[in-house]
């Protein structure tokens, strides 16, 4: 892993509102990550912690109103997403970053055929030729393994299947050759045997063409799989993150803890009773002043509802905590709690 | 469930089949049939989980459907509770419908955003039962303190609780006519991972409270190796294999069943980089169409001549385990168990 690289994309300080009749939904709160050249970086989280509204704030894909991106820098390419003209950002989208959205059905479009959807890319960012572009598009059809891809081009996306749809999706995200893919729930609404398949597919790609990318998830099972780094969300905010390994070996943060507990495996031992998360994750109206994940911890203490604990570096390197335990570890304490 | 002859089922499935006609043209005429389920055959004990797992348009929700008569089936019988379900009219199967629920996939989709939630627990009351309006109510209360919900939130609508709540609110109404054998639908596919634990554990209590007999259908195959006694895998309209929870995962017999826990993710990065997982080829293919002979022949690692041409036959090989692949149909008596040798081969 390239790890003392030149971060290709750095985010700092990423605050995301929406306006509601309701109020203020606060769905990213001063979010920093970076993503370093030909890595991939898994994002866990459960619906609502704000995992895909950061992916798409940096793209500047969320509608506004009622979206606000409040605060924060994305720096890609020596220049601030957030601060560019529209016009030089549509030379970023779908070519230098390219995206995959969870539902393939809903995020192609229904009236044109998978070829003229894959061009269009090709000739509206690299200024293709209508035949070059469908050479290139044939290319693409293959490399995803879509097989007998120079008459599938005619076919509509319903003439394809879930997983194949998925392929094409794949195929238009890497069609101008992107440097960052961004993947929400690539998998998600596909079976296991066919997740099995993308999964494999990514993996191949990735080493033949060597992007950097971003995958959202909330199955732990597919992140241990493809990820080199793990970042984990809880309510708009990273409260963790750091390699795969260290992350699985030994989560620092309570929700990351309980998070791995909850999930039943196929294989080894089975447990008798599930252990649970009480409680459901909060919807966040006001930005957080102290930890949101206090309600539902069993460690939390005085301390955790006062102040909003911030990343913090743990012996292993790279790998960080938003939890105040961390510092009561470090500082021993008569009556220290063991956890 | 070894002394599975020894006692009587709750439910018996015999041959059940589930046929949608496909009507095409003009006069749309009668073109065809999808074979949703296509002869199955199965059985559930009293206080008994039965997973029945596969992917996406593979029948198991139609099975769910058809057994309590949510479908008029095309052929075969249902059992349950030693009443035949499949061909009554409509009364007596009314008057059956207490013993029978269901727990559906959605909970948005299947509460009436215009009930409260005491209207519907109480609807099934008001349906079958003749109580006074304080019986009716501390029965509400009652099944709400047995799904864990605040008895404050009875006149709340669906939409001022979460996905998890929802649920509930799903299982109290599945629970209000003190049914026997419950059909459950994917009923945590929808929530998130931290709230299907809660559900998937209300549900387990709630089985040895009540004694309750579940149909648990699920694509989640770590949550069903985590809820079923049994396992039933299926695969294009049939089952493919049924065993034991223990069995089935430490050792599926079926190519299918093999390749479906092959593609579960490991949720440990050691594990998961020396794991080489079976990639099945190509997609499942159309029920409206199946394939001759096996209907897993057009993915199957192992397929032979034999299985392009025959459809497998259902084999017992005892413990309650059955297979249906010709990989083991020659050289092996029925009562033998095979062992890990004879399944490499």
């Amino acid at each position: 892993m390239p790890d003392t690289a030149m971060p290709i994309l750095d985010v700092k300080g990423l605050k995301t509102v929406f306006r509601t009749r309701g109020g203020e939904v606060h769905a990213v709160n001063s979010v920093d990550f970076d993503l370093r050249p030909g890595e991939l970086l898994g994002v866990v989280g459960e619906s609502g912690s704000g995992k895909s509204v950061t992916m798409m704030s940096l793209l500047r894909l969320l509608p506004s109103p009622p979206a606000e991106m409040r605060d924060g820098a994305v720096m890609f390419d020596g220049q601030d997403l957030l601060k560019i003209s529209p016009e030089e950002l549509r030379k970023v989208r779908g070519s230098k970053i390219g995206f995959i959205f969870q539902d393939p059905m809903t995020s192609l479009n229904p009236v044109y055929t998978i070829g003229f959807q894959l061009a269009e890319p090709l000739r509206a960012h690299l200024g293709l030729s209508k035949a070059q572009a469908r050479t290139r598009s044939i290319e693409l059809l293959q490399l995803v393994g879509i097989p007998d891809a120079e008459r599938r081009l005619k076919d509509y996306p319903h003439q394809f299947s879930g997983g194949m749809r998925q392929r094409v999706m794949i195929a238009i995200a890497l069609a101008c050759d992107p440097q960052v893919l961004i993947a929400d729930e690539p998998t998600t609404a596909l079976d296991v045997t066919i997740q099995a398949q993308i999964i494999e597919l990514v993996k191949e790609l990735r080493q033949k063409l060597g992007m950097a990318i971003i995958w959202i998830t909330h199955d732990l099972g597919v992140i241990a799989g493809i990820a080199d780094r793990v970042m984990v969300m809880y309510a708009g905010q990273v409260v963790e993150e750091g390699p795969v390994g260290e992350i699985f070996r030994d989560p620092q943060h309570p929700y990351t803890q309980a998070l791995l507990k909850t999930v039943p495996a196929v294989r080894g031992p089975r447990a008798e009773r599930l252990q649970v998360i009480e409680g459901q994750p909060p919807i966040m109206y006001e930005a957080p002043a102290a930890c949101s994940f206090r309600n539902r911890c069993q460690f939390a203490f005085d301390r955790c509802s006062q102040e909003n604990p911030t990343l913090t570096g743990i012996s292993a390197p790279g790998h960080r905590a938003a939890c105040f335990l961390l510092d009561k570890a470090s500082t021993p304490e008569p009556e220290a709690v063991d956890g | 469930m070894a002394d599975a002859e020894s006692a009587n089922p709750l439910v018996k499935v015999r041959d059940l089949k589930m046929y949608f006609p496909i009507h095409a043209g003009l006069f749309r005429t009668h073109v065809g049939d999808i074979k949703a389920v296509d002869g199955i055959s199965f059985d559930i004990m009293p206080g008994e989980t039965l997973g029945l797992v596969g992917e996406s348009g593979c029948g198991k929700s139609t099975v769910g459907r058809s057994i309590l008569r949510l479908y008029d089936v095309t052929g075969g019988t249902v059992e349950i509770n030693g009443s035949e379900i499949a061909h009554v009219d409509r009364d007596s199967l009314r008057s059956k419908r207490p013993m029978m629920q269901m727990i559906f996939q959605d909970p948005q989709a299947s509460l009436n955003p215009r009930m409260t939630v005491a209207s519907i627990i109480g609807e099934p009351l008001d349906e079958h039962m003749k109580l006074s309006s304080d019986e009716r109510l501390a029965r509400i209360y009652e099944l709400m303190d047995w799904v864990g919900l605040n008895r404050a939130f009875a006149k709340r609508y669906p939409h001022e609780f979460s996905g998890g709540q929802r649920q509930r609110i799903g299982i109290a109404r599945a629970l209000a006519l003190n049914p026997k054998f419950i059909v459950c639908d994917e009923p945590i596919a929808a929530l998130d991972v931290s709230i299907q634990a809660q559900v998937v554990n209300l549900l387990e209590e709630l089985q040895d409270r009540l004694n309750l007999t579940y149909l648990f259908i699920s694509h989640d195959l770590s949550m069903v190796r985590h809820i079923a006694d049994r396992v039933a895998v299926m695969y294009l309209g049939r089952i493919v294999e049924v065993a034991s929870r223990e069995a089935l995962f430490a050792e599926p017999l079926h190519p299918y069943t093999q390749a479906l826990l092959s593609a579960v993710p490991e949720p440990d990065p050691e594990l998961e980089r020396h794991r080489k997982p079976i990639v099945l080829q190509g997609d499942v293919p159309s029920p409206a169409n199946p394939p001759k002979g096996c209907n897993f022949s057009t993915r199957c690692p192992k397929v032979m001549d034999i299985c392009r041409r025959i459809e497998p036959e259902v084999r017992d090989f005892g413990g309650g385990r059955q297979v249906a692949c010709h990989l083991y149909s020659e050289s092996m008596t029925t009562t033998a168990e095979p062992t890990a040798g004879d399944i490499k081969n």
